[in-house]
């Protein structure tokens, strides 16, 4: 692999890769995401077991590629050039679909996606109700490319966004298209992108960072996953070009310790970016240099919270700090450190590319682009979903959801999980927008969506959340600590029919303090979902206190998630 | 440094940039009750007892005092409907822990706190971490330290560095607002390196 010096010799060399490529060749795109294999090889092995008992080597490609988002249906492959979807295959179907697919180019029809609902049968993706509501502007690309070979990614494009700003923008115009766009953070809080970029890059400082925050650790939150195991090079492209314009020349990825398929996809493709002087000295002859730096958690979920990642980058254990200066100011080691979720990186190489304007005509008003969104309780559809803002809820539910299973009623949807709100099932029109839900105090944080049926007892899910927050705060600050201590051992009373009088004000209360006088967001936000549920479903709440029977032990949305 | 001019409680107070509000209103002569604070060791904002409401641009918010830093025009209220709500419940939380603890009792009687409000936690300890801070950033020893996370968050000495260390030093003893650091240490001790007990009690 040679290194690249210029546009030019970027085009060159990704014209010279889709030349090598067949369009016509037969490929079988194998889905790797943990919903569709979760680590095992079988089926992998099976379909190239398949191709040398065929003699076939070199005529058909399996490649093993990202999240392709239909977990429910998982594992999905994708035949090419047919782009034939097939749904839930087994290692033992690799023989038939080689000789009926790939060799007698035939569909197998026992294979195909059938809608449940209406019994029909769907062969294309652009013909299965899941994908066909969808604008897959950051997913699409997921099933068509090898996320260890950077060939692939120059195939469909790839780094043209960071050629064009290095070489053709000033960093502050840089800055200024990613304003105009209005790109919002998303990885909870929906705050612009772009000024907290200007931040940074007004920050007077000599050494400067960007991070790429991948410490996705919300229940029921698994869209980074999909987009960074699936297309690596995306989030580092974008990564690189919030560095040019934020004036840093370090850059920090901040992931999990427990994917180690995700680690390998980033080890690989930061070696393959460098190697090629994407990532390193002088890239593209531009003068710009950038390095990029994985670290890993210590497998606590605070460890995602803005001030205690940088406490955690700079070895120290992840202990948030108080805010009162912003880490854009001060961050790492006390330097300016510009901190975005994954998504949003994955956003910026588009807005480069397509331009503000473009991307400005997704969404609405003040909530821009797509979202991607990961379904999952009582729903048909769970999946990693990509929709544009302003879609409403029911149509991410039921359209694309495929609604409730067994015929059960929708109770409520969930945003943000365990620091996170509930909407009944009456405001199910309500479009996603980063600022409409948060004023229904149902945040779209990271993206989880977790749906309830009738069955779902509130109490149950209040319950379930606070343990997930006990095991989960650092125990630093009183009103967080003993505050969950105390909400918890009320749920617990509560869910065994042992409720008091003045329990409801005394969580109403708990809640008040959590949320102003907490140390850090998580202590800040642990009260969400109490609140959205005492706003409405407090009769419920009031019902279970008045009643001596048990609830159910957990609820049978909790119980399908973990 | 320049002086920074912002109102506390009505009154007009010059302070130094970089100072804490707290420190602002301490010298002001304006007081802010604390349980994690030490003037020897950094501000730490665990106890969250020094919140105030400070508005700043129109925009009410609230801070702990010991981190915060003193802004041109800060208006600052130590004592309101709500900051004393936070203030009672924060100590309610505590005295579960510590109803005993001479410090939170006077503490409860000044907020309208009630001992009985939460049921008795087990634990004695209200997490101040001032033993643990002070043997770190004074002593530079780190003979004792946090352990585990969220409600399971506990302190625990460290025998290694606690047999040698503590015998001659305990000056973290007084800083405990509740009696749990004895205890924890006579329990460490008596565990882990009985040695000193045995040769005292046997008056060798």
């Amino acid at each position: 692999m040679t290194r690249i010096h210029s546009a030019t010799e970027l085009e060159e060399v990704r014209k010279g890769i889709v030349s090598k490529k067949d369009p016509n060749k037969p490929c079988v795109a194998i889905c790797g995401g943990t919903g569709c294999l979760g680590g095992r090889e079988s089926l992998i092995h099976a379909f190239e077991e398949e191709v040398k008992k065929q003699s076939l080597e070199g005529k058909v490609d399996v490649r093993v590629t990202g999240c392709h988002g239909f977990c429910a249906q998982g594992p999905n492959i994708v035949i090419y050039p047919e782009e034939i979807c097939y749904v839930k295959v087994r290692p033992e179907d690799a023989s038939e679909i080689f000789s009926q697919t790939l060799i007698g180019k035939k569909v197998v029809d026992r294979l195909v996606y059938t809608d449940p609902n209406t019994g029909k049968k769907a062969v294309h993706q652009s013909e299965i109700p899941y994908y066909k509501k969808q604008t897959r502007n950051l997913l699409g690309a997921n099933p068509k490319i090898d996320p260890r070979s950077i060939d692939d990614y120059l195939a469909i494009g790839g780094y043209s966004s960071l050629a064009k700003a290095l070489l053709q923008m000033t960093p502050k115009q840089v800055l200024e298209e990613v304003k105009k766009a209005n790109l919002r953070g998303r990885g909870g809080g929906g705050f612009p992108a772009g000024l907290k970029w200007e931040t940074a890059r007004n920050a007077r400082a000599e050494l400067k960072y960007v991070i790429c925050n991948g410490h996705e650790g919300e229940p029921g939150a698994y869209m980074d996953r999909a987009i960074f195991q699936g297309n690596p090079h995306l989030i580092i492209e974008g990564l690189i070009i919030g560095g040019y314009a934020v004036g840093a020349q370090q850059g920090f990825i901040y992931t999990r310790h427990d994917m180690p398929r995700l680690r390998e996809n980033i080890d690989l493709a930061l070696k393959r970016s460098e190697e090629y002087g994407f990532v390193g000295k002088n890239i593209l002859e531009s003068g710009f240099d950038f390095q990029i730096e994985v670290h890993l958690d210590v497998g606590i979920f605070v460890s995602g919270e803005a001030s205690a990642l940088m406490r955690s980058i700079e070895g120290k254990a992840p202990e948030p700090r108080p805010k009162y200066t912003r880490t854009a100011v001060k961050g790492i080691w006390d330097r300016p450190s510009n901190l975005n979720n994954v998504e949003t990186w994955a956003n910026v190489p588009q807005i480069i590319d397509k331009g503000a304007d473009w991307y400005a005509g997704i969404g609405t008003e003040r909530s821009k682009g797509t979202k991607m969104i990961s379904l999952s309780g009582n729903i048909v559809n769970t999946g990693v979903v990509e929709v544009p803002f302003g879609t409403s809820l029911k149509e991410i539910v039921y359209d694309i959801g495929g609604g409730i299973p067994k015929g059960k009623k929708l109770k409520a949807v969930h945003f943000g999980a365990a620091m996170g709100g509930t909407l009944p099932a009456e405001l199910i029109d309500t479009p996603l927008d980063f600022d409409v839900l948060a004023k229904l105090g149902a945040a779209i944080g990271a993206g989880g969506l977790f749906v309830m049926d009738e069955d779902t007892s509130m109490v149950s899910m209040s319950k379930f959340f606070l343990d997930f927050l006990a095991n989960e705060s650092c125990g630093k600050c009183v009103p967080c600590r003993e505050g969950i201590r105390q909400m918890l051992r009320i749920f617990t009373r509560m869910s065994e029919g042992k409720g008091k009088e003045g329990d409801i004000e005394t969580l109403e209360e708990l809640c008040e303090v959590g949320s102003l006088a907490s140390l850090c967001a998580l202590g800040k936000t642990t009260s969400s979902p109490i609140r959205s549920a005492l706003r409405f479903f407090r009769n419920e709440y009031e019902a279970s206190i008045k009643s001596a029977e048990p609830t159910a032990e957990r609820s049978s949305a909790a119980n399908q998630e973990g | 440094m320049s002086d920074i001019l912002l109102t506390i409680d009505g009154k007009e107070v010059r302070a130094k940039e970089g100072t804490s509000v707290l420190g602002a209103a301490r010298s002001a002569g304006i007081l802010i009750p604390t349980l994690c604070h030490h003037e020897k060791l950094d501000p730490y904002g665990g106890c969250r007892l020094c919140t105030v409401e400070v508005e700043s641009r129109g925009r009410i918010n609230y801070v702990a005092s010991c981190l915060y830093p003193v802004e041109r025009n800060l208006l600052v209220r130590t004592r309101s409907e709500k900051v004393d709500r936070i203030r009672k419940v924060i100590l309610e939380l505590l005295l579960a822990h510590a109803p005993d603890s001479p410090q939170l009792m006077a503490l409860a009687e000044e907020y309208g706190a009630k001992a009985e409000r939460f049921d008795k936690e087990s634990s004695f300890c209200i997490l101040c971490g001032l033993c643990v801070r002070y043997c770190a950033e004074v002593k530079k020893k780190h003979a004792i330290a946090f352990v585990d996370q969220g409600p399971k968050r506990e302190i625990n000495f460290i025998p290694e560095i606690a047999s040698k260390e503590c015998w001659n030093c305990k000056e973290c003893f007084p800083l405990c607002p509740t009696s749990y650091l004895q205890a924890a240490y006579l329990l460490t001790e008596a565990l882990a390196f009985p040695r000193h007990a045995f040769t005292s009690a046997s008056g060798k």
